[in-house]
C-alpha cells in the first residue's frame, strides 16, 4: 500500500518536471465569501461592507487602507494641505488608467463627487462627503451643483475645499462611496455603468460576471498602474447569507475566506482549524440606549446603577464566546488617530464593587427594592444573539434591583425605524459600526441636535460644547484631547451603556497568504495571494 | 376545450387583480419602509429616495401608478437591489427555481407514485410500514435540517458532492438541493398514492378485470392507477407552483440563485415592489397549474371532460 502510494508520487512529481512551469501558468483564483448579495455596484447607492469587499476590488479612490488597515495614497500619488487645513490639492498618478484603457483624471473625480450630491441621485451616503464645501446644500438642492468645492486644476490636479477642517478627511476618502466613475462610460451607458461587461472601473480587478445569489467573478485589471504587483488572476465572491452554509462551504474547501460566522461554532472551528480563524476587535460598538426624555432614565444615577449592574465579561465569554470583547467606553479601541479611548469611572472595579456601587445608587435615586418600584422595558432588533444579551441583561437587572423587566423585540426595520422616527421607549438595543475611523463618529451620536441617531434625546450643554470645538480645532493632539474629555463626560452620564466592541470573525484559508488583520476590516484582494 | 382553457384564462385576470390589490395594501400596515435599516439616513437622504421613488405621495396614487405600471409589464425597480428591476430580478432568477423544481417534482412524483404504489400492494407487510415510516419521517423533519445534514455527509465528511452554489449547473450541484426540495413532496405523494391505492384495488371493476384473469401487471399500471392518480393529480398543482417557484430555505442554505428568497427579503426589507412581483409570479404559477391539473383531470376522469 506504502509503496502504492509512494509511485503515485513519483508519477506525480515525474509529470511536474515534465510540465516544466505548467503550475506557473495555473490561474491563481481567490474565492471569496461574502456575507450576502450585494445589493447595488453604484458608488452613490452603496451603503454595506458586502458592497465594499467588492467595489473596493474594482475601484480605487483617492486614498486606500493597505493590508494592515492603515491609510495611504491610492490614485492620489500625493497631496498637500493648505495651512489652515481647509484645502486638499491631490496629485493623481500619471499611470492611473480605466479598465478601458483611458486616463484617470481629476475631472472624473469632480463628475463622481458631484453626482453623489446630485439630489436627484438620492445617495444614500451623501453625508459621508459634506466635508466637502456647500455639498450639504448641494445635497438638500439649497445650491447648484457647480457650487460643490471640488474643482479639477489640470487633468491630474484635484483641488477639494472643505466647509471646515476634517481631521478624517483621508479617512472619508477610502469610503465607497468617494471611489470614481469613469465619466465617459457613465455619460454612454447612464445607469447600466454598473453591468458586466460594460462597467469600466480603475481598481486591481474588473467586473467579468455576476449571478446574483450565486456569485460576482473579477478579473485581473490589467490597466491597473500597479498590475505587476497583483498576484490573483480572478477573485470569486460567494454572497451567502446564510452563516451555517457559508462555514460549510468554507469546511468543503470550496471558500478560502468566509467573513462572519455564528459565534458559537468559535470552539468548534478552533479546534478544527486552529489558527485560520480570525477573530479581529472592529470599529463597531454594541450599546443600550436609555431614553432620557421619562423617569426614571432622565436621573443619570439610575442609568449609572443598570449600567453598572451589566456584567459585560459575562456577555462577551459565554454569549459571544470571546467573539466580541467587552467595552466601557463609546469609541472602540484601534482608532489610530485617537488612542485609548476615556472609559466610564467604574471600569477599573470589579463586577461585585460594581454591583455594590448600583445598588447604592439606585438607593439614593429612590428606585428598586425599598423605594419606587421599577419596571424596564427593553427593545431589541429580532436576532438570536440580541436575544440571550437582553435575558441576561434583565436577569442581571432582576437579581441586582429586584426590578421587573419585559422583553420586545421588533424586525430590524421596525426596531430602527421607531428609534429613528422618536419613539418613547425606556432601554433599546443599538449597534453602530464606524463609516471612517475616527472618535467623532462614535460621539457625534449623541450630540443633542442630532435628530435622527440621538435615540434616547440626551441633552448635555457641556457635551455639545466639546464637540462644537473639536470641530474647529486644527492641531490633532489638541483635537483628540477635546474629543477624550467628550466622551469622558459621556461616559460619566451614561445615556448610552456600551456593552460590547464587535469583532469580526472571518476563516482564512491556509492557502491564502498576505492577509492581516485590522480593526477598519479592509482586505483589498489586490494585497493577497493564494498558493496552489 | 378550446372554450374551457380561455374561459379560465378570462377568470385569471379578476383573480390576480383581487391578489395584488389585497397585497399592496397590507403590505403597507407593517412599520417601517424600505430605507429604515440599521444604520438610518440622515432626514435630507431620505425625503430624496422617498421622492425619487415615489413613496411620498398618497397611498392611492402610488396604487394606481403601480397597476397602471404593473398592466404594461413593468413591475418597478427594486427598493434594495437598486441595480435592478424587479422583472430583471426575476427574470435571472426563475429559470434556476424551475430547473431546480422540476427535477425536485419529477423526483417527488416518480419515487413519491412508486413508493406509494408497492406499499398499497403489500398493504400491512414489513415493506409497508417502512415506507410510510419514511414518508412520515420525510414530512416531519424541515428541510432546513435535511439541507445542512446532506452536506454536512456528502461534502464535507465524504466531499463527494459540492457543499452549495450552481456551478455549471451539471448535475453534481443540484442533486442535494433537489432531495431536500423533494423529500417532503415525495412523502406525500407517496402517502396520497397508498390510500388511493388501495381503494382502487378493492373497486368492482378490479374485482372483475382479475377475475378475467387479467395479468397482475395489466390490472394494476392500467386500471388501478387510473383511478388512483386523481388525488395525486389534484394535490400536483400547489406542489408544482410551491416548487418551481423557489424555497427561500433550500436557495439559502444551498446558495442557489433563484426567486425563492425574494418573497421572504422583500418582506422583511420592505421592499415593496420585490414582495409584489413575486406574489404576482406565484399567482400566476397557482392559476396555470391550476388549469394544467383541470385539463389532465378531464384526461384521467371520464366524469369531468371539458368538451
Amino acid at each position: 500500500m506504502s509503496s502504492r502510494v509512494l509511485n503515485l508520487r513519483t508519477a506525480v512529481l515525474f509529470g511536474a518536471v515534465l510540465l516544466g512551469s505548467a503550475p506557473a501558468f495555473a490561474e491563481a483564483v481567490l474565492h471569496r465569501g461574502n456575507s450576502g448579495e450585494p445589493q447595488t455596484l453604484d458608488q452613490a447607492h452603496t451603503s454595506i461592507n458586502i458592497e465594499a469587499f467588492i467595489l473596493k476590488d474594482l475601484y480605487e479612490g483617492l486614498t486606500i487602507y493597505d493590508a494592515a488597515g492603515k491609510i495611504v495614497p491610492g490614485t492620489a500619488e500625493s497631496w498637500t494641505v493648505s495651512d489652515d487645513s481647509a484645502k486638499y490639492t491631490f496629485k493623481l498618478r500619471e499611470n492611473a488608467k480605466w479598465s478601458d484603457g483611458t486616463a484617470v483624471t481629476a475631472g472624473d473625480f469632480v463628475f463622481s463627487f458631484a453626482r453623489v450630491e446630485d439630489p436627484k441621485i438620492a445617495a444614500g451616503y451623501a453625508n459621508i462627503l459634506y466635508p466637502i464645501k456647500n455639498a450639504e446644500k448641494v445635497n438638500k438642492g439649497e445650491l447648484p451643483l457647480t457650487d460643490l468645492g471640488i474643482k479639477a486644476v489640470d487633468d491630474r490636479t484635484l483641488e477639494i475645499t472643505l466647509e471646515r477642517p476634517t481631521p478624517f478627511f483621508l479617512e472619508l476618502l477610502a469610503h465607497q462611496t468617494a471611489l470614481p466613475i469613469s465619466k465617459a462610460s457613465f455619460e454612454k451607458n447612464g445607469a447600466d455603468f454598473v453591468k458586466p461587461g460594460v462597467m469600466v472601473s480603475n481598481g486591481a480587478f474588473k467586473l467579468a460576471s455576476h449571478v446574483p445569489n450565486d456569485q460576482l467573478v473579477v478579473t485581473k485589471n490589467p490597466s491597473y498602474w500597479d498590475a505587476a504587483n497583483v498576484k490573483l488572476d480572478k477573485v470569486i465572491f460567494y454572497p451567502i447569507d446564510d452563516q451555517a452554509a457559508s462555514v460549510r462551504r468554507f469546511e468543503a474547501k470550496e471558500m478560502d475566506l468566509a467573513y462572519n460566522f455564528s459565534a458559537d461554532q468559535i470552539e468548534r472551528l478552533r479546534t478544527s482549524y486552529k489558527d485560520q480563524v480570525h477573530v479581529s476587535p472592529t470599529l463597531a460598538t454594541y450599546y443600550y440606549a436609555f431614553d432620557s426624555r421619562q423617569e426614571p432614565y432622565s436621573d443619570v444615577r439610575v442609568r449609572r446603577a443598570l449600567s453598572m449592574a451589566v456584567d459585560r465579561d459575562f456577555l462577551a465569554k459565554e454569549i459571544y464566546r470571546g467573539s466580541q470583547i467587552p467595552a466601557y467606553s463609546m469609541v472602540p479601541p484601534g482608532m489610530a488617530s485617537y488612542g485609548e479611548p476615556s472609559k466610564a469611572d467604574f471600569a477599573g472595579l470589579s463586577q461585585l464593587d460594581r454591583e455594590d456601587k448600583a445598588i447604592e445608587l439606585m438607593k439614593e435615586a429612590g428606585y428598586g427594592e425599598g423605594g419606587k418600584p421599577l419596571n424596564i422595558e427593553i427593545r431589541y432588533n429580532t436576532n438570536p444573539n440580541h436575544e440571550r444579551v437582553a435575558t441576561a441583561v434583565a436577569d442581571m437587572w432582576k437579581n441586582t434591583f429586584g426590578a421587573k423587566v419585559s422583553l420586545v423585540n421588533l424586525d430590524v426595520s421596525s426596531h430602527y425605524a421607531y428609534l429613528q422616527e422618536g419613539g418613547k421607549f425606556n432601554v433599546a438595543r443599538a449597534g453602530w459600526v464606524a463609516d471612517y475611523a475616527d472618535a467623532e463618529n462614535f460621539l457625534a451620536l449623541n450630540v443633542s441636535t442630532n435628530k435622527t441617531f440621538n435615540y434616547g434625546k440626551y441633552s448635555s450643554p457641556e457635551f455639545d460644547a466639546l464637540m462644537q470645538k473639536s470641530y474647529a480645532e486644527t492641531n490633532p493632539e489638541a483635537r483628540s484631547k477635546l474629543l477624550h474629555d467628550a466622551e469622558t463626560l459621556l461616559m460619566r452620564d451614561q445615556p448610552v451603556a456600551p456593552f460590547l466592541t464587535q469583532a469580526d470573525l472571518w476563516l482564512v484559508s491556509n492557502r491564502v497568504q498576505g492577509w492581516q488583520d485590522n480593526a477598519a476590516n479592509e482586505h483589498l484582494s489586490r494585497f493577497l495571494s493564494v498558493s496552489q | 376545450m378550446i372554450a374551457f382553457v380561455l374561459r379560465r384564462l378570462g377568470s385569471a385576470v379578476p383573480t390576480l387583480f383581487i391578489v395584488v390589490t389585497i397585497s399592496f395594501f397590507l403590505m403597507r400596515f407593517a412599520p417601517g419602509g424600505p430605507f429604515n435599516l440599521e444604520r438610518p439616513l440622515p432626514p435630507a437622504t431620505m425625503e430624496n429616495l422617498m421622492r425619487t421613488y415615489q413613496l411620498d405621495q398618497p397611498l392611492w396614487r402610488q396604487y394606481i401608478t403601480y397597476l397602471s405600471n404593473a398592466v404594461t409589464g413593468d413591475f418597478g425597480p427594486s427598493y434594495i437591489y437598486k441595480d435592478n428591476t424587479v422583472a430583471e430580478l426575476i427574470g435571472k432568477g426563475l429559470p434556476y427555481s424551475i430547473e431546480l423544481g422540476f427535477y425536485a417534482l419529477l423526483l417527488a412524483l416518480v419515487g413519491g407514485v412508486t413508493m406509494g404504489t408497492i406499499a398499497a400492494l403489500r398493504q400491512n407487510s414489513v415493506l409497508d410500514f417502512s415506507i410510510m415510516s419514511l414518508a412520515t419521517v420525510g414530512t416531519t423533519i424541515p428541510n432546513f435540517v435535511v439541507g445542512p445534514v446532506l452536506t454536512l455527509i456528502f461534502a464535507i465528511m465524504l466531499s463527494l458532492l459540492p457543499a452549495g452554489g450552481w456551478g455549471d449547473g451539471s448535475l453534481s450541484f443540484l442533486i442535494l438541493p433537489m432531495i431536500a426540495l423533494a423529500l417532503p413532496q415525495l412523502a406525500v405523494f407517496a402517502r396520497l398514492t397508498r390510500g388511493s391505492m388501495i381503494e382502487a384495488l378493492h373497486a368492482d371493476h378490479i374485482r372483475t378485470a382479475r377475475a378475467y384473469g387479467l395479468p397482475a401487471r395489466v390490472v394494476v399500471v392500467t386500471h388501478a392507477m387510473r383511478g388512483a392518480m386523481l388525488p395525486v393529480v389534484s394535490y400536483l398543482a400547489p406542489c408544482a407552483a410551491a416548487l418551481m417557484t423557489g424555497s427561500a430555505v433550500v436557495e439559502t442554505i444551498f446558495t442557489i440563485p433563484g426567486v425563492g428568497r425574494y418573497f421572504v427579503l422583500g418582506a422583511l426589507n420592505r421592499d415593496y415592489t420585490l414582495v409584489m412581483g413575486t406574489v404576482v409570479l406565484i399567482a400566476i404559477f397557482v392559476i396555470v397549474f391550476n388549469l394544467v391539473v383541470d385539463i389532465l383531470y378531464g384526461l384521467l376522469d371520464p366524469r369531468v371532460r371539458h368538451d
